[in-house]
C-alpha cells in the first residue's frame, strides 16, 4: 500500500474525526434504543399520528409554496433589478436568524390581531394551533434551500436555448414551462426535496406557532420533558429513520428518472 | 426583401451604429467582419433579441423595427446550434410548429419534407447529445426552417466543423439557397464569405464599411481594413478549366493564369498575394509558370516599401522593395515583365 505524507494523513484524520462527530451521536441513540422499544413506539397511535401529521404539513408546505418560489427563482436567475443583491440577502435570512425568533415573528404575523390572522379568520381559519399555521412556520425556514437551489438550476440553462425558443415563435411562458422548467428540473427537486427534509424537521419556529397538533419534533420535545431521555430517545430513532427513508426514497427517485432520461438516449 | 435603414443599438461598451443595406428575395447576403465587430448583435437585432435604438427594419416593405420575435416570420440559426437537450430530434424540429393550428399528418408533411432536403430523417427519433457536430447543424437547420422564415439569418454556421464537413455543410447551405430561401449568413472567415455570397457587408467596429459583390467589395477595396480583410488587391472572378490536368483559371479571355489549385467547380475567385508577384526587366527562365508582360499603370510608396499597379489584361499589384524599384527603373507606362509560381495562385469555389 501507498504511504501517505504526514499532511495527507493531518487531513485524512480531520475527516474522521468529524465524520465521527456526526455518526457517534446518533450511533449511541440507535445503540441505546432496544428494538421491542422502537417496536412498541412505532405502534404508538399519538406517535404514528404526529409522524404522519408532519410528513403532511411538510408536503403541503413545500408543493404550495413552491407555486410562487420557483417563478422567484427565475426572475433572480435571469433578470437584473435595482437591489437584486439584497433581495437575494432576504430571501437566505431565515438560514442566519435564530428559527424560535423566526417563530415569534411568524406568530406575530399570523395571530388573530395581525392582517393575515383577519383574513384567515374570515375565511374560518385561524393559523394559531392550525397546521396552516405549522405549514407557515415550516415554509418559512426552509423556502431558502429551494430558491437557491431552482436559482442554481435556472442559472445553469443556456441563455442561448431560451433565445432559439423565442425566435422559433414561442412566448416567453411557453420558453419558461418547455425549456427553462426542464432543463433546470434536477436542481429543483434537489431543492424540493431539501425543502420538504427541513421542513419535517423544524421545531423551534413551529412550537410558537402550533405546540398541538402536534408535530413529531414537538412530540420528542414534550416526552423528554415529561417522561426523560429514555422515552424521548425511541420516537427520535424512528423518526429518524422514517426521514431518512423519505429522504433516500426521494432521491432515488429523483435519480431514477434522470438515469431513465439517459436510457432514452 | 429585408432592408434596415440607419439601425443604432446600444450595448455595454459597443453600439451598432447607421446600419443600413438591403436584401432581396432569394438572396445570399453575407455580413463579413473580425470577431467583436458586432456581426452576431446586429443578427439578433434582426430577429428581434436586442432591441433597436434607431432606425427602422423593413420585411417585404412592412415596418418590424418592433414587432415581436414570435411574428418576424426571421429564422435564426445559432453558432453553437442551441438545440434542445432535452428533446428528441423530432421534438426539436417540430417545435416552431405547435400552437400554428397544423394538423399532425400537415406537420409530419413538413418535418418530412425538410428532413429530407437535409438528409437527417433517419435521425428523428435520437437525442442530440448522440449527434456529431455536423448532425446538429442540421438539425438547428431543419428546426429554423421548418416555420417557413422569410429571411433564415446564420450565426457563423461554419465555425465549428472541420475541413471536409465544412464544404459538405457549404454545399447544403447553397442548395438551401437555390430553393428560393433568402439567407443573411455572419462570419469571420473570407473563404466562407467569398465562397457563398452573392452580395458580401464588410462590418467594422460596429459600421458597415462596404457592401457589394465579392468582386467589387475585394476588387475595389473601401479602405485599408476591406484590404486587410482579404489580405490580397489581387482578387478576381475567374473561369475555370482542366488542361491535361492543370488547372486554368480566366480573370478575362486573354490572360490564362496557371494555378496548382483544382477546385470542383468551374467559376469562382483568383486571390494572388501581393508579395507573391515578381518583377523583372526582361522575360527569364525561372521555375514560375505564369510569365506576362506588362504595363506600369502606377507606383506608390506603401507600408513595407512599394506597391506597383502593372496591366496584364487585368490589374495586378505588386509588392517590392524601394531598391529594386530603383534598381528596376520603374516609371509609369514603362513595359515590365510579371512572375508568379503557380503555387501562389489560390482559387475559391464560387
Amino acid at each position: 500500500m501507498k504511504r501517505l505524507s504526514p499532511f495527507q494523513l493531518a487531513i485524512t484524520l480531520a475527516a474522521a474525526l468529524i465524520l465521527l462527530f456526526i455518526v457517534a451521536p446518533l450511533a449511541g441513540m440507535f445503540v441505546a434504543t432496544s428494538p421491542s422499544d422502537l417496536f412498541s413506539t412505532a405502534r404508538d397511535a399519538e406517535v404514528q399520528q404526529s409522524i404522519r401529521l408532519t410528513i403532511w404539513i411538510s408536503l403541503a408546505a413545500t408543493v404550495f409554496f413552491a407555486i410562487a418560489a420557483i417563478p422567484l427563482a427565475y426572475l433572480l436567475a435571469r433578470k437584473d433589478f435595482p437591489l437584486k443583491s439584497l433581495v437575494a440577502g432576504i430571501i437566505d435570512l431565515p438560514v442566519v436568524i435564530p428559527h424560535s425568533a423566526a417563530g415569534i415573528a411568524i406568530l406575530g404575523f399570523v395571530s388573530r390581531d395581525s392582517v393575515v390572522g383577519k383574513m384567515g379568520s374570515a375565511i374560518g381559519l385561524n393559523f394559531v394551533g392550525h397546521p396552516a399555521g405549522i405549514a407557515v412556520a415550516m415554509a418559512f425556514v426552509s423556502l431558502p434551500f429551494l430558491i437557491n437551489a431552482a436559482r442554481d438550476g435556472f442559472s445553469g440553462v443556456p441563455v442561448r436555448l431560451e433565445k432559439a425558443a423565442l425566435t422559433l415563435g414561442a412566448s416567453p411562458a411557453r420558453v419558461f414551462f418547455t425549456i427553462s422548467l426542464p432543463l433546470a428540473w434536477r436542481s429543483i427537486v434537489s431543492g424540493l426535496i431539501l425543502m420538504f427534509a427541513r421542513g419535517m424537521s423544524e421545531f423551534g419556529a413551529v412550537i410558537m406557532v402550533a405546540y398541538h397538533p402536534m408535530i413529531t419534533p414537538v412530540l420528542i420535545y414534550e416526552r423528554f420533558g415529561a417522561f426523560g431521555l429514555q422515552y424521548a430517545q425511541p420516537v427520535s430513532v424512528l423518526f429518524i429513520l422514517i426521514s431518512l427513508s423519505v429522504f433516500i426514497a426521494l432521491r432515488l427517485l429523483a435519480r431514477n428518472k434522470k438515469q431513465k432520461t439517459a436510457a432514452d438516449a | 426583401m429585408l432592408e434596415l435603414r440607419n439601425i443604432s443599438c446600444r450595448f455595454p461598451g459597443f453600439s451598432l451604429t447607421n446600419i443600413s443595406f438591403s436584401v432581396s428575395n432569394g438572396e445570399y447576403f453575407v455580413l463579413l467582419g473580425e470577431s467583436g465587430s458586432g456581426k452576431s448583435l446586429l443578427l439578433e437585432a434582426i430577429a428581434g433579441l436586442n432591441k433597436i435604438k434607431s432606425g427602422s427594419l423593413l420585411l417585404d416593405g412592412r415596418d418590424i423595427t418592433h414587432e415581436k420575435i414570435q411574428q418576424r416570420s426571421i429564422g435564426l440559426v445559432f453558432q453553437d446550434q442551441a438545440v434542445f437537450p432535452h428533446l428528441s430530434v423530432k421534438e426539436n424540429i417540430a417545435y416552431p410548429l405547435k400552437g400554428k393550428h397544423l394538423t399532425s399528418s400537415e406537420k409530419s408533411d413538413i418535418i418530412e419534407e425538410v428532413t429530407h432536403i437535409l438528409q437527417i430523417t433517419r435521425l428523428l427519433n435520437r437525442r442530440p447529445e448522440t449527434l456529431s457536430g455536423g448532425e446538429l447543424q442540421r438539425v438547428a437547420l431543419a428546426r429554423a426552417l421548418v416555420q417557413k422564415p422569410k429571411i433564415l439569418l446564420l450565426d457563423e454556421p461554419l465555425s465549428a466543423t472541420d475541413s471536409k464537413l465544412r464544404s459538405e455543410l457549404r454545399a447544403l447551405l447553397r442548395q438551401i439557397n437555390r430553393t428560393g430561401q433568402t439567407i443573411v449568413h455572419v462570419t469571420h472567415d473570407f473563404d466562407e464569405a467569398v465562397s457563398l455570397a452573392d452580395r458580401i457587408a464588410i462590418l467594422q467596429d460596429g459600421k458597415i464599411v462596404q457592401t457589394g459583390t465579392p468582386q467589387d467589395v475585394f476588387g475595389t477595396p473601401a479602405n485599408g481594413f476591406v484590404a486587410h480583410f482579404a489580405g490580397i488587391h489581387n482578387f478576381f472572378r475567374v473561369k475555370t478549366k482542366k488542361v491535361s490536368g492543370q488547372t486554368i483559371a480566366y480573370p478575362v479571355e486573354n490572360v490564362p493564369v496557371i494555378s496548382t489549385d483544382s477546385p470542383e467547380e468551374d467559376s469562382g475567385y483568383m486571390l494572388i498575394r501581393n508579395e507573391d508577384i515578381l518583377l523583372s526587366a526582361s522575360n527569364f527562365e525561372s521555375s514560375a509558370l505564369n510569365n506576362f508582360e506588362g504595363i506600369v499603370l502606377d507606383n506608390y510608396p506603401s507600408r513595407t516599401g512599394m506597391e506597383i499597379v502593372v496591366d496584364i489584361g487585368i490589374r495586378l499589384f505588386a509588392q517590392i522593395s524601394r531598391e529594386s524599384a530603383e534598381r528596376l527603373n520603374i516609371r509609369n507606362n514603362g513595359k515590365i515583365w510579371v512572375h508568379f509560381k503557380a503555387s501562389s495562385v489560390r482559387l475559391i469555389a464560387g
